[in-house]
């Protein structure tokens, strides 16, 4: 063979070496040219923009819970009684599926917010409404597959992996809350 | 290539140029050859190719009707039944259609798998069988969305969520799949997008599947392979006259459905509009998802339910070096024949725990018959093909034929 075969000094021959770099371009190229198909499919600016909702806590009385809507998902808010608030403190949290101490997720030990999502694959929860069941720990309770939530939004029995998230939210003054 | 002896000179003339009536006929047609002891078993194959002819030419007219809106779908739907000429029917049709089309194909599958059609050479014709199956579950669970009844937001909420499980990335996909923070207007208009092109992609894997069948042609009862011209009947008349037979059942029972019960198999909760905030007290998938729905809930953790449910269908991927066995049809198969028959039932009791709430009992029986459902693949397969004795299998498929009908001339002339 002579040199005018190969490339500068490398084993690889000159038409070996551009068949592997243009077949490396084209790969990249494509892969380059379904990013857009897929991300598309991501939420879009307007959905994204959605972000914050306000929520007056004034007319909720004591033990009283609403909900109110964030980003098309259902945000419980529950205004604790003082027997409410020592069920959720008055335990070892450390002993817990998901390990949080309620300090941690009330800002406010009155006021606990969550998002009103089961963990386990998103169906409500049952327990906003007095009449409804609230499981055997006088939270939360979702029927699809029979998880309980205590007074915290904990997970303390059955599927769901996680507790209730919460969400981001802060306090504008006593009375309203701004979420996300 | 059919020596085709066209007589009208029309005829002769498109073929000349375009040869695609010696390709119907090579493909379904008198020149193509087809082992001549079929029984009723082998109607599902076709019937499942005109299921699927149905469900799209009733899709494309109901599609003209229907809104991809969170907004105007629930009231396309009802415009459709109330208003729209023979809306009714065609909706009808195509909900139990889907539920039938499904019953066919299960048939097709249990078929297969008593007769042995995923073993050699047939592994990659079972293959895109199985990718076909997987495809249908998907466009049908999309299609069950469209309606957007309290049913239809919830499944779609439930299925979605299982992607949530995924370690790490999970969230991510699951909003990459809504096109938002929940199921919604996104996740609808692009459930629709898919639900009405994913047919058209199972129609090329149909392709793709009677290509594989015809390189080895069709499978037999006695699970042997056809040895000459003496083993053959042409397709046409036999197999298509064969098959319309069936297709006249199929017919009766699908208009039974639809003049008579054609909510049998749906649920009044998908006449409620979807509500995102209301959780309707008991939701149940489609009969035809119960069985995998049930291993899905029989596993006490998310992520391991995720994976069992998946794996469920996985497995019959890996039939041809599952088992074991050197004979294909179970009709030879004295010991694995009882197996057969214990996956079945499996598989039905599935279905009925699928479709109780996950209380007391039909916890314990819903995880033994998951288990079962593996051990079935997992162990007794392979297991039974290693020590079982078959039986006897004919050297030729016409034999056992002249054999038996040699014995009924003979008792004939008694």
């Amino acid at each position: 063979m002579t040199s005018a075969e190969h490339g500068h000094g490398g084993e690889m021959p000159r038409r070996d070496f551009l068949m592997v770099a243009t077949g490396t371009v084209a790969v990249v190229g494509a892969a380059a040219a379904v990013w857009p198909l897929v991300d598309s499919m991501n939420p879009a600016s307007d959905t994204l923009a959605l972000a914050s909702t306000e929520v007056d806590l004034a007319p909720i009385a004591e033990g009283q819970s609403i909900t109110v809507q964030w980003r098309g998902k259902p945000v419980f808010v529950r205004y604790r009684t003082a027997d409410e608030i020592k069920q959720a403190r008055d335990i070892d949290a450390t002993t817990l599926p998901d390990p949080k101490r309620d300090e941690e997720r009330a800002q406010n030990p009155k006021w606990l917010v969550l998002v009103g999502v089961c963990t386990h694959l998103g169906c409500i929860p049952l327990g906003q409404r007095s009449a409804e069941p609230r499981g055997d720990f006088g939270g939360w309770f979702c029927p699809c597959h029979g998880s309980h939530y205590d007074t915290s939004g904990r997970i303390r029995k059955g599927p769901a992996p996680e507790n209730l998230q919460v969400p981001a939210y802060t306090f504008l003054n006593d009375t309203k809350i701004r979420i996300g | 290539m059919s020596n085709m002896q066209l007589k009208n000179p029309i005829l002769r003339w498109i073929e000349y140029r375009l040869p695609i009536f010696s390709f119907l006929d090579d493909s379904l047609g008198s020149n193509y050859p087809a082992p001549k002891n079929l029984n009723y078993w082998w109607n599902f194959g076709s019937l499942a190719g005109i299921a699927l002819v149905l469900q799209i030419v009733t899709g494309i007219v109901l599609a003209m009707h229907y809104v991809p809106h969170v907004d105007y779908a629930f009231d396309s739907v009802e415009r459709i039944m109330r208003e729209v000429n023979y809306g009714w029917f065609l909706r009808y049709l195509h909900a139990n259609g889907a539920a039938l089309f499904f019953l066919v194909v299960y048939v097709h599958v249990f078929r297969g798998l008593y007769y042995g059609s995923y073993k050699y050479p047939r592994e990659i014709l079972w293959w895109l069988g199985i990718v076909i199956m997987v495809l249908m579950m998907a466009t049908a669970f999309m299609g069950y969305v469209l309606p957007w009844g309290q049913m239809s937001y919830w499944a779609a909420t439930v299925i979605t969520n299982l992607f949530t499980a995924l370690p790490w990335v999970g969230v991510n996909i699951t909003e990459w799949l809504w096109g938002g923070f929940t199921v919604g207007n996104p996740t609808l208009n692009r459930f629709f997008s898919l639900h009405y092109v994913l047919p058209f992609a199972i129609v090329g894997v149909v392709f793709l599947h009677l290509w594989a069948l015809h390189q080895h042609k069709s499978n037999n009862p006695l699970g042997i392979d056809i040895k000459g011209p003496q083993d053959t009947i042409p397709f046409h008349p036999y197999y298509t006259y064969k098959d319309l037979a069936g297709l006249g059942v199929f017919l009766l029972v699908l208009a039974a459905f639809v003049f008579y019960s054609p909510n049998y198999m749906g649920h009044p909760d998908n006449y409620i509009p979807a509500n995102p905030l209301q959780t309707p007290a008991h939701i149940v998938p489609e009969w035809y998802f119960l069985p995998f729905y049930a291993i899905l809930r029989a596993i006490p953790s998310k992520l391991g339910g995720v994976i069992a449910m998946a794996a469920s269908i996985f497995v019959l991927f890996l039939l041809p070096w599952i088992d074991t066995s050197r004979v294909r049809s179970t009709k030879f198969r004295p010991v694995y024949r009882y197996f057969f028959w214990f996956l079945v039932i499996d598989v039905i009791v599935l279905g009925i725990v699928g479709a109780k709430p996950p209380e007391g009992i039909w916890i314990l029986v819903g995880r033994l018959a998951t288990l079962y459902y593996f051990v079935h693949f997992i162990i007794i397969m392979p297991f039974v093909g290693w020590f079982e004795r078959p039986l006897p299998v004919p050297d030729s498929i016409h034999k056992p034929v002249l054999v038996s009908a040699g014995a009924a001339a003979v008792e004939a002339q008694r």
